[in-house]
C-alpha cells in the first residue's frame, strides 16, 4: 500500500464507482479513488482517457451517470457533489478549477479577474448591490479585503506588476498562472487544475511546480490545507511534485499509488506504450517491465 | 468592389519626394467600374419609387437621384485613387471646394446638396488624413489602433465632457435658443439616450443580445395609459408602477429564455417583442387595439400644480403658483427636465453598478460564462437581474413617452424601434456610455436635421451600419477602462494590443 492511502485521516474527496456515459461512449467507467487535503493528487492517462470528463463531474459541469462524489470539509461538513448544481459546488463546497483551454475574462483587467472570483463574498457585503449603490461603508471595507487577497495571490504567481493589464493581453504562461490565482481567490478546499503546464517552457513549468507545492503546503487563513487535483501530461512535473497518482485509460482506472509505484506499474507502461508485446518496446523499457513483473 | 491592381507597376506610393506619376487610364477605369456597380445597385433602390395614384399603386422613375449618386461614386472613387497615387493635396482642395459650393450656392435639389457636402467632406477627410500622416493607406490593424487610442482619449476626457454636456443640457431650456422645436428634438434625443443606456446594461454589460427591448418600453407606456384610464391614477403614482410591471415582464421573459445562448436568445427576445405588440393590437376590449389609447393625462408638477391655463378642481395652476406669465412651453420644459433626470438616473446607475460585484459579474458573464459558473456565480440570477433592471428603465421611458404623447398605439412599438435602440448601442460601442450619446446624435439627430430627405433615411441608416461594421466592428467609442486599479494613476494600464 502506498503512503498516501495509509493516511488514517478521512479523505477530502472520495470518488466512488464514477461512471459517465455519453450515449454509447463510456468516458469514465467505474472509477474510484480518493484525494486528500495537503496533497497533490495527479490524474494522468493518454489522450481521451476521460480525465477532463472526470473533472467536469467533480466540478458539476456534468452530472455523472452512476457514482458518488463526496467532499468532506475540514470542519466535518459533507457535500454530495453529484447532487449539486455547478455553481453551488464552487460556492458552497469550495471546489475551484482551471480549464484545459484557458478561460479568463480577457477583456477585463488582471485585478478584476481576481475580484470577480470573490463575487459571492462581495455580493453579500454589497447587500446584493442595494447597499453598494447607496454607497454604504460595509462594501468599501469588503472590497478592500478582496483587493488584499488578490494582491496576495498576484504576488504568489508573480503578476503584481501586470495587475492593471487586460488579462487577454498577458503572455500565455502568465495567463495560466492568473487562472490559478483566480481559482485560489475563491478560497477553495479543493483545487482542480486541468493541464496547467500545457504549452509552458521548462523554466515556466518549474515555476508552476513551485506555485503548486506552495498551494499544497501553505496553511490557509481558515486553518486547513488545500487539496490539489492535477491533470498533467508533463511527467517530469507529475513525478516531481505529486504525492499520489491515479492513472486512467479508456475511462478505467488502471493504477493508483505513489509516483514511484505508478512509474513501474506494467499496466501503466502498456497503456502509454501500446498493447503490442515485448518486441515493440524499447529494450530498456522491456527490461524494466520484466523486472517489475518479477517483483510483483 | 474591385481594388485597383496597381501593385506591379507602383510598389509604393510616395506622398513626398519622387512620384511615380499618375496612371490615369487605370484610375478612371477603376472609378468607372465602381460607378457601374453603383448603377446596378441604385436603379432598383433609388431610381424607382412607388406612388399612390387614384388608380392604384404606380411606379415613378427618379433619374436625377440615380445620376447624382453615380457622379458621387465616380468622383469619390477617382478621388480615392488619386489620393493613393500621391495627389492628396489637389484632391483635398477640390473636395473642400465641392463641399463649400454645396453649402453656399443654391442647388436644384436637396439631394444634390447633400451629395456635394457629404461626399466632398468624406473625401476631404480622407485626403487630409493622408496629407497629415504621409501614408496613403491604413491597414485594418492600424486603423483599429488609432480608433482605440481615440476612444481611450474620449473615455478619459468624458470625465470633463460628461458634466459639461449635462450642464449644457440643463441650461438649454433657459436660453433664448429654446423654442418648441429644439425642445421637442431634445426630448426625443434624451428618450433614445435613456433607452440606449438602458439596453446597454443588457447588451453592453451582460452581453445578452436583446432584440425585443421595445417590448418593455411598450409595457411601461401601456401600464401608465391603462392605469390612468381604468383607475384614474396619476403619472407620479404610475411611474414606479410601470417600472415594476416592466421589470416583472422582464423576469417573466427571462426565466425560460436565459438558458438559451447567443443567436437563439436573440431570436426569442425578438419574438417576445412581437408577441407583446400583437397582444396590444388584438386585445381590443382592454387596450383599444390598433386605435390605441388617447386622452392620457399629462404630468402635473409633482402633483402640486397643473400646467394648463385653467386647471381642474382642487389643483393650482403652475404659472399662478410661480407668478409667471402663462406659456404652453412650461409643460414642454418640464417634460424636458423630467426625461433628462430619468436618463441621468440610468447613467448614474450604470456608472455605479460597474464598480459593484453585480456589474463586474455581468461583464464577466459577457466575457466567459462557463468560467463564471466555475467561480460560483449564479448565472441565471445575474442575467435575470440585468434583464429586469434594463426592463424597468425601459418601462420608465415608456410611461414618459405615454405622458408626453398623450396618445399611444401599438404602431409606436414595432421591431424597428428595437433595431434603432440596438443600433445606437452597437454603433456607440458596446458598454460605452458616451458612445450611446454620440450614436443617438448620429442615428436620431441627423435624420431629424435632414427631414426633407426622409425617403433616404433607411438607406442612409443601412449604409452607415455597413460602413461601421467594416471599419469599426466594435463600435465607434468601444473602449473599456478597468473599474479598479492596483497601481492607481502611477502606471497607466497598457492599452489593448500593446503586449505580445
Ligand atoms: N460532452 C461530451 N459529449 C460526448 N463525448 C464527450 C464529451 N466530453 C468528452 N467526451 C468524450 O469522452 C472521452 C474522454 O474525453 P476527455 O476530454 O475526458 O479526455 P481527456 O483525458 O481529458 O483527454 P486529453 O488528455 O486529450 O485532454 C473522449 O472520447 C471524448 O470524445
Ligand atoms: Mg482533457
Amino acid at each position: 500500500m502506498s503512503a498516501a492511502t495509509m493516511n488514517t485521516e478521512k479523505p477530502l474527496l472520495s470518488v466512488e464507482h464514477l461512471t459517465m456515459r455519453f450515449g454509447g461512449l463510456v468516458a469514465n467507467n467505474d472509477v474510484s479513488f480518493e484525494a486528500r487535503a495537503g496533497e497533490i493528487t495527479a490524474l494522468i492517462g493518454p489522450n481521451g482517457a476521460g480525465k477532463t470528463t472526470l473533472f467536469n463531474c467533480v466540478t458539476g459541469f456534468y452530472t455523472p451517470t452512476v457514482g458518488r462524489l463526496t467532499l468532506r470539509h475540514p470542519q466535518g461538513k459533507e457535500f454530495l457533489l453529484e447532487r449539486m448544481p455547478g455553481y453551488r459546488i464552487a460556492q458552497l463546497a469550495g471546489v475551484a478549477r482551471t480549464f484545459q483551454n484557458i478561460r479568463l475574462f480577457g477583456g477585463m483587467s488582471v485585478l478584476e479577474n481576481l475580484i470577480v472570483a470573490q463575487h459571492n463574498k462581495l455580493m453579500r457585503a454589497s447587500g446584493f448591490a442595494i447597499a453598494g449603490l447607496l454607497g454604504l461603508p460595509g462594501f468599501r471595507k469588503a472590497e478592500h479585503e478582496a483587493v488584499e487577497l488578490a494582491k496576495y495571490w498576484l504576488d504568489r504567481v508573480r503578476l503584481t506588476e501586470f495587475a492593471d493589464w487586460e488579462a487577454g493581453n498577458l503572455p500565455y504562461g502568465a495567463q495560466r498562472r492568473l487562472e490559478i490565482a483566480r481559482a485560489m481567490c475563491t478560497e477553495p478546499v479543493l483545487l482542480c487544475l486541468d493541464e496547467p503546464a500545457a504549452g509552458l517552457n521548462p523554466r515556466e513549468s518549474g515555476e508552476l511546480a513551485e506555485i503548486l507545492t506552495f498551494i499544497r503546503d501553505v496553511q490557509t487563513p481558515q486553518g486547513h490545507r488545500t487539496g490539489v487535483l492535477l491533470i498533467e501530461h508533463d511527467m517530469s512535473v507529475v513525478m516531481r511534485i505529486s504525492d499520489h497518482v491515479v492513472v486512467l485509460d479508456y475511462g478505467r482506472k488502471i493504477s493508483d499509488g505513489t509516483p514511484g509505484h505508478v512509474k513501474n506499474d506494467p499496466a501503466v507502461i502498456r497503456a502509454y506504450l501500446g498493447e503490442d508485446e515485448d518486441e515493440a518496446l524499447p529494450p530498456e523499457v522491456a527490461a524494466d517491465l520484466n523486472l517489475a513483473q518479477k517483483g510483483a | 468592389m474591385t481594388t485597383p491592381s496597381h501593385a506591379p507597376s507602383h510598389p509604393h506610393y510616395h506622398i513626398n519626394g519622387k512620384r511615380p506619376g499618375v496612371d490615369w487610364a487605370a484610375t478612371i477605369k477603376d472609378a468607372g467600374l465602381a460607378a457601374f456597380v453603383a448603377l446596378l445597385l441604385t436603379v432598383p433602390l433609388v431610381g424607382l419609387r412607388t406612388v399612390d395614384r387614384p388608380t392604384g399603386l404606380g411606379i415613378e422613375a427618379r433619374p436625377e437621384e440615380v445620376i447624382a449618386s453615380l457622379v458621387l461614386v465616380f468622383l469619390g472613387r477617382l478621388g480615392l485613387g488619386l489620393i493613393r497615387q500621391g495627389m492628396a493635396l489637389p484632391v483635398l482642395i477640390l473636395a473642400l471646394a465641392c463641399a463649400g459650393v454645396g453649402l453656399v450656392l443654391p442647388m436644384p435639389t436637396q439631394v444634390l446638396r447633400l451629395v456635394l457636402v457629404l461626399g466632398g467632406g468624406v473625401i476631404a477627410l480622407r485626403a487630409a488624413m493622408t496629407v497629415a500622416t504621409g501614408r496613403s493607406k491604413l491597414s485594418q490593424a492600424d486603423r483599429d489602433k488609432r480608433m482605440d487610442r481615440f476612444a481611450a482619449k474620449v473615455q478619459h476626457a468624458s470625465r470633463y465632457i460628461g458634466p459639461v454636456a449635462v450642464a449644457f443640457a440643463a441650461v438649454l431650456p433657459l436660453t433664448p435658443l429654446a423654442d418648441r422645436m429644439i425642445l421637442d428634438i431634445g426630448i426625443l434625443l434624451l428618450t433614445y439616450i435613456m433607452l440606449g443606456w438602458g439596453l446597454n446594461i443588457v447588451v453592453g454589460l451582460a452581453g445578452l443580445l436583446d432584440l425585443g427591448y421595445v417590448a418593455f418600453y411598450a409595457v411601461g407606456a401601456y401600464s401608465y395609459a391603462l392605469l390612468a384610464h381604468y383607475f384614474g391614477l396619476s403619472f407620479w403614482v404610475c411611474l414606479p408602477l410601470a417600472g415594476v410591471l416592466a421589470a416583472c415582464s422582464g423576469v417573466l421573459l427571462g426565466f425560460p429564455v436565459l438558458r438559451l445562448r447567443g443567436d437563439y436568445f436573440a431570436i426569442v427576445t425578438l419574438g417576445f417583442g412581437e408577441i407583446i405588440r400583437i397582444i396590444l393590437v388584438n386585445w381590443y376590449q382592454f387596450t383599444g387595439g390598433p386605435n390605441g389609447i388617447s386622452g392620457i393625462p399629462r404630468p402635473s408638477f409633482f402633483g402640486i400644480a397643473d400646467f394648463s391655463r385653467t386647471p381642474a378642481e382642487g389643483m393650482a395652476a403652475f404659472h399662478e403658483l410661480f407668478g409667471l406669465e402663462f406659456s404652453p412651453l412650461h409643460r414642454i420644459v418640464f417634460l424636458y427636465y423630467l426625461i433628462l433626470a430619468l436618463a441621468l438616473v440610468v447613467n448614474l446607475f450604470t456608472l455605479r453598478v460597474r464598480k459593484l460585484p453585480l456589474g463586474r459579474a455581468w461583464e464577466a458573464l459577457r466575457e466567459d460564462d462557463i468560467a463564471c459558473a466555475s467561480l460560483g456565480i449564479n448565472r441565471t440570477n445575474m442575467k435575470l437581474a440585468a434583464f429586469a433592471i434594463a426592463a424597468m428603465f425601459g418601462g420608465f421611458a415608456g410611461s414618459f413617452f405615454a405622458t408626453r404623447q398623450g396618445f399611444i398605439s401599438p404602431e409606436s412599438f414595432t421591431f424597428i424601434e428595437s433595431a434603432i435602440i440596438l443600433a445606437i448601442v452597437v454603433l456607440g460601442g458596446m458598454g460605452s456610455q458616451i458612445g450611446v450619446v454620440v450614436a443617438t446624435l448620429l442615428v436620431i439627430g441627423l435624420p431629424e436635421a435632414f427631414r426633407e430627405l426622409a425617403d433616404y433615411r433607411m438607406l442612409a441608416f443601412g449604409a452607415g451600419m455597413v460602413v461601421i461594421m467594416l471599419w469599426r466592428p466594435r463600435g465607434l467609442l468601444a473602449h473599456r477602462d478597468p473599474t479598479i486599479l492596483l497601481h492607481g494613476g502611477k502606471k497607466k494600464p497598457v492599452p489593448a494590443g500593446a503586449a505580445k
